[in-house]
């Protein structure tokens, strides 16, 4: 058991794993709820192209992924806002647009970089210190915003129309939610990856749904399924050599299909 | 002046609306009296939701001023003296996490302000409104396990739950049974005449409101009618607006 802390890059891994299993499923809630689920996977291809964006320019692909999801939340709101065009169809024309972009690029970069690869599927011995201290920083500051503005991101996700017609700044709050999801994802993809990172926001959070609890509750619910995948995912692909993305999602899945059992059985 | 006694609630000055080129809403221009129980009828499209939104400070009129106990609906404290309930509660409340309990305090977001909790206060508040709307009984119970009359009743304890003067109810009956309606109406009637909150009730139904309230006004871009409930089914004003089968259908009663 102590073996697998001997060594620093494991640590590391807990300890950013911990921190992303905490912010995935609290901002995963807030856009289940409002049904806007596949945003996740859009700002983690928008994330992925900001990380070769990053390796072309030697840019930290940490930060250029964090930059580049932020901004592009900006856009995607921006167009929603302007009711021109529904939810889904943008993200659909983000998630195709940055995943086009990135494909183009990837193929500029000599050989396919194993480090890239790490990205798509997520690869926990390649957090660095620094990756750490970004990725803890960052993950306070979301957790921060949103204990902060709960009362008002809960009364604009239930229903908006009552939130304007309260002076709620909506625009303000769903401009807020969208980029603390997207630091969330882009900080997530080191962990599980660009490809997986949906599964860390949703699976926890439907898990949380089935046992009918209050919003609150069904929040840190969701928080402690999200831990319990992260945390055993970790020691399984440690300890069975498979990878770590893939491990964390398949429980965060046994767990989701248990959940429904025990629903079933009540 | 105190804002209890101003005399004119709601006053709506000229008021005109379009979207876009489409016209809404021609030159309206009407009082609301603190206390008073007011039906807004018209057909669809004759523009009641708009001035709900407008009322709410949601749309901003093209031309023509609205305010509320002598001010300017910008602000949010005055915002904070009209309780919405809307047309329907939200699509998707059926599949939504959240316990009658949250969805009341939720009433109360605005009032408490950014970045502060809710205090005694306010728990108070909220224990009132949901006994005021008998909906105290269903507080642990998620939103979408209850009724369509109990969920409108959840909506109205959170307008509640922000000490409103006024309570404004967009076609609030649809979608529930008869039964249900008449525990409904009485709640509306108890509030108006027990709490002395001014009501705005809008409905598409005619025969229900007209025998509600005790001020009717009716909207067909233009305001058709400003008065009592009585004269406005006698003047035959149904039958410009409807057709001949709606005056059938209320004479029968």
């Amino acid at each position: 058991m102590a073996e697998i802390f001997q060594f620093d890059f494991m640590i590391r891994a807990f300890i950013a794993g911990i921190a992303v299993a905490v912010i995935a499923p609290l901002i995963g809630l807030f856009l289940v709820v409002r049904r806007y689920s596949l945003m996740s996977d859009t700002l983690a291809h928008i994330s992925l192209l900001g990380v070769t964006i990053g390796f072309l320019t030697n840019i930290s692909p940490l930060l250029m992924a964090v930059l580049l999801a932020s901004c592009s939340a900006f856009g995607m709101e921006k167009l929603r806002s302007h009711k021109k065009f529904s939810g889904d169809a943008i993200l659909s024309l983000f998630l195709s647009g940055s995943l086009a972009l990135a494909v183009i690029m990837i193929s500029f970069i000599r050989g396919l970089n194993v480090n890239l690869l790490s990205f798509l599927f997520g690869s926990i011995s390649t957090v660095s210190v620094n990756d750490l201290y970004f990725i803890v920083s960052l993950c306070l500051l979301v957790l921060a915003t949103i204990t902060g503005f709960y009362k008002e991101l809960f009364l604009v996700s239930l229903d908006e129309e009552l939130a304007a017609a309260n002076g709620i700044k909506i625009k303000t709050f769903n401009l807020t939610l969208i980029i603390l999801a997207a630091i969330s994802v882009s900080l997530s993809i080191k962990i599980v990856g660009a490809l997986l990172i949906g599964a860390l926001m949703t699976i926890p959070v439907m898990t949380a749904i089935q046992f009918r609890c209050s919003f609150r509750e069904t929040l840190l619910l969701s928080i402690l399924f999200s831990l319990l995948s992260v945390v055993s995912g970790l020691f399984l692909s440690y300890y069975l050599g498979w990878a770590s993305g893939g491990t964390i999602v398949i429980v965060a899945l046994l767990i989701f299909l248990l959940s429904l059992v025990a629903e079933k059985i009540r | 002046m105190p804002i209890e006694s101003h005399p004119n609630c709601i006053a709506v000055e000229n008021v005109s609306f379009a979207y876009n080129k489409h016209s809404v809403l021609e030159d309206i221009s009407f009082y609301v009296k603190s206390g008073e129980y007011l039906g807004i009828i018209g057909p669809n499209g004759g523009g009641k939701t708009t001035l709900v939104k407008i009322l709410l400070g949601l749309y901003k009129p093209r031309s023509g001023t609205v305010t509320i106990f002598g001010q300017a609906i910008k602000n949010s404290g005055q915002r904070a003296l009209i309780g919405y309930v809307p047309q329907r509660v939200s699509q998707n409340i059926s599949t939504f996490p959240a316990t009658v309990e949250e969805i009341v305090k939720s009433g109360r977001t605005a009032r408490i302000g950014l970045l502060k909790r809710f205090s005694q206060n306010d728990k108070t508040a909220v224990e009132k409104a949901m006994e005021t709307a008998d909906v105290a009984r269903f507080k642990t119970h998620l939103i979408g396990e209850l009724s369509g009359g109990e969920q409108q009743r959840a909506y109205i304890a959170r307008a509640l739950a922000g000490e409103p003067k006024i309570l404004v109810l967009d076609e609030p009956s649809v979608g529930v049974d008869i039964a249900a309606q008449e525990k409904f109406y009485t709640l509306i009637e108890n509030l108006n005449k027990t709490h002395g909150l001014t009501i705005i009730f809008v409905s598409h139904d005619v025969d229900v409101i007209a025998h509600e309230v005790r001020c009717l006004l009716c909207l067909n871009k233009n305001l058709v009618y400003h008065g009592q409930p009585k004269k406005f089914i006698k003047d035959e004003y149904l039958e410009k607006l409807y057709g001949k089968k709606v005056k059938f259908i209320l004479h029968g009663h």
